[in-house]
């Protein structure tokens, strides 16, 4: 496997040229993105400008009209069904709606990936979904709900406990705290933090939460006019005479106007 | 099984055992094989090393067969100590070795039990369908006694809607289905009849089968597998993305604004769709009757003349509302009924198609009785 090197670092998603559109609407013009291994990679910009269509064009959801993506040094564009099929196995992603299976229980929703790539027997496959739902802060008592049974941030962690079911070494989350409240939301970053830390995961993160991207991302990507146009930390947003980047980053909502707040979450 | 990722050498009471290669998802199976192996037999055992160094990769699913076979040890009273472990794993060990497996227990309850509890809680079910029937029937009236009092208040648009997607819509498949069953059962008196010189008899038992019976119930089961169907999922899935709780909390009766345009359009457009279907299989029937039974269409139109009455047309149109409102009620409170998950849908719209197929013939068998008596 060829591994393309950044700034020392390993990059383990590499778009090139991305053109994605849906009939004469052109979302995606020419876009280029690198995420670097072992990194929380906060993807931004107004709704409606891609951000979405972007991470479901690198899963492979949507098809792109140019360009390349490379994951793991593999090019999708190009990749047989058994090397996407490998490919798969090694992310996680977690939907904007958690898009648990409606009809399955949480045990079964968290064991449906593992039992499907790896034969392992019904004791550890039971042992597992504990250990996962205590990773993300549930426990034993949720195996047996269905999805309608739970509330948002229960949904979310158990999607995440899904999306992170084979150990992935990517996970690929859609706006993760939306539509959590501000504190659930602040455990559900920390979480992914923690998570982040103990897995070694690459995380690419689509979100809003201006928190989160303060908090937990160690890198931003903007999406604005199509294109990337920033990537860097959130120094960089800040110091940025962007137009755009100064109403998202410094607008009245961002916290560079309130410091105190900064330090509120525990 | 691949290679030796847990080797174990003992020493009088003291256990070492060799963790080696990648502790990861992919050789989880054999890892726990290898691991169970270790835990079993041994003889008394007091202290147990386990070596992780020569570990390359270490995963969740390793670092939680890590810890079952530090409990299996400590379970037993051994005092079992980790060693070696790479400090970018320390947290990820830690982070399971908190995990408790205490899961609610379950409760087996005994076969026989439980067939006796199903069969109860589907009489409980049938009795709570019944309900919910009549439940809607009466709040249908309700809605519909205020709409005559208020016409303004009928969604006319939403109504019209309905009937195309039920009446119009649905014409070429029910005149192309009752066509051929015309012609099938045409063709099948003509066949036996001809046995026993009565061919011309077969135009009696198409005209009043067609018209009585089979015109109406071929059209009611097209429309319960067609539209009755659509209505539930319909319904059913506006139930699943709370679309309906909106309307309630924004003072609007989904009784008024939803379920009774559809069983308006019912109520219009089957009674329509069983005459269009009667026509389309007398046709049919004529059909055959010429080309299979050599009987000439002005003769086959002078006997359907003398065979059939008025009577008859009346008794298959009289039951086509009627057929239709057991459908839209059937649909529509199953489609109420449907819970958060995509199986439940699915299983309300079966359960929308078989009870108002049923239903459907239950009611022809009644208005069957009914027509006897009084004569008609």
């Amino acid at each position: 496997m060829a591994k393309a090197r950044g700034n020392g670092k390993e990059i383990v998603i590499a778009v090139r040229d991305l053109v994605v559109g849906f009939d004469d609407h052109i979302v995606l013009d020419h876009v280029d993105l690198d995420v670097y291994r072992g990194e929380i990679l906060g993807f931004v910009g107004g709704s409606g400008a891609g951000k979405t269509v972007l991470m479901r064009a690198i899963i492979g959801l949507l098809p792109r009209r140019e360009g390349t993506i490379r994951v793991f040094g593999v090019d999708l564009t190009r990749a047989s069904d058994a090397e996407r099929h490998a490919i798969e196995q090694r992310w996680g992603v977690l939907f904007q709606q958690g898009a648990l299976f409606s009809s399955l229980t949480v045990r079964e929703n968290l064991q449906f990936p593992i039992r499907e790539y790896l034969e392992l027997s019904q004791r550890l496959l039971d042992e597992l979904a504990v250990a996962k739902l205590e990773m993300v802060g549930l426990d034993a008592s949720v195996l047996e709900k269905f999805p309608a049974e739970l509330s948002g941030g229960m949904t979310k962690r158990v999607a995440l406990a899904r999306a992170l079911a084979l150990d992935p070494e990517i996970v690929f989350l859609d706006e993760p705290t939306s539509g959590l409240d501000p504190v659930g939301a602040g455990d559900f970053d920390e979480l992914i933090a923690t998570l982040q830390r103990t897995l070694g995961l690459t995380v690419f993160m689509v979100t809003h939460d201006l928190d989160s991207l303060h908090t937990v991302c160690d890198r931003i990507a903007v999406l604005a006019d199509h294109k990337v146009i920033a990537t860097g930390t959130m120094d960089t947003m800040l110091a940025s005479e962007h137009p755009w980047l100064k109403a998202y980053f410094r607008g009245k909502r961002s916290r560079v106007g309130h410091p105190a707040e900064k330090t509120a979450r525990t | 099984m691949s290679e030796t990722l847990l080797e174990g050498t003992a020493k009088g009471g003291r256990l070492r055992l060799a963790a080696a290669g990648a502790w990861i998802a992919k050789n989880a199976r054999s890892l726990e094989t290898q691991i169970d192996a270790a835990t079993q037999g041994r003889g008394t055992i007091n202290e147990v090393r386990i070596d992780m160094a020569r570990v390359e990769r270490l995963d969740t699913f390793g670092a939680w067969l890590l810890e079952r076979l530090v409990r299996a040890f400590s379970a037993r009273g051994c005092a079992t100590k980790v060693e070696g472990l790479k400090a970018d794993y320390r947290s990820l060990v830690d982070d399971v070795h908190v995990v408790k497996l205490e899961e609610p227990p379950v409760r087996r309850a005994n076969q026989l039990a439980n067939a006796l509890a199903s069969i109860g809680h589907s009489m409980v079910s049938v009795g709570g369908s019944f309900g919910a029937f009549v439940n809607l029937l009466g709040a249908l009236s309700v809605v519909i006694i205020r709409t005559v009092a208020q016409p303004r208040r009928l969604r006319f648009t939403s109504l019209v809607h309905q009937l195309d997607n039920v009446g119009w819509r649905g014409v070429p498949i029910i005149l192309l289905i009752t066509f051929l069953v015309g012609c099938i059962i045409a063709q099948q008196g003509i066949f036996h009849f001809s046995k026993f010189g009565a061919d011309i008899y077969v135009v009696d038992m198409v005209g009043i089968l067609v018209l009585r019976e089979l015109g109406v119930l071929i059209v009611c089961i097209m429309v319960a597998g067609r539209s009755g169907s659509a209505y539930t999922a319909e319904l059913g899935s506006m139930k699943m993305r709370e679309e309906i709780d909106a309307l309630q909390t924004m003072g609007f009766d989904p009784i008024e604004v939803l379920i009774l345009p559809r069983i308006l359009a019912l109520i219009v457009g089957v009674p329509i769709l069983t005459f269009l279907g009667s026509m389309a299989a007398l046709y049919g029937g004529g059909l055959v009757c010429w080309l299979y039974g050599g009987i000439e269409p002005a003769i086959f139109i002078e006997r359907l003349k003398e065979a059939i009455s008025l009577d008859h047309f009346e008794v298959g149109m009289i039951k086509a509302p009627f057929m239709a409102l057991v459908i839209g009620v059937v649909a529509c409170v199953e489609g109420m009924n449907v819970k958060g998950s995509a199986e439940s849908l699915g299983l309300q719209t079966t359960a929308s198609v078989v009870e108002s197929i049923f239903l459907v013939i239950v009611l022809d068998g009644l208005f069957a009785i009914f027509f006897a008596s009084i004569g008609m």
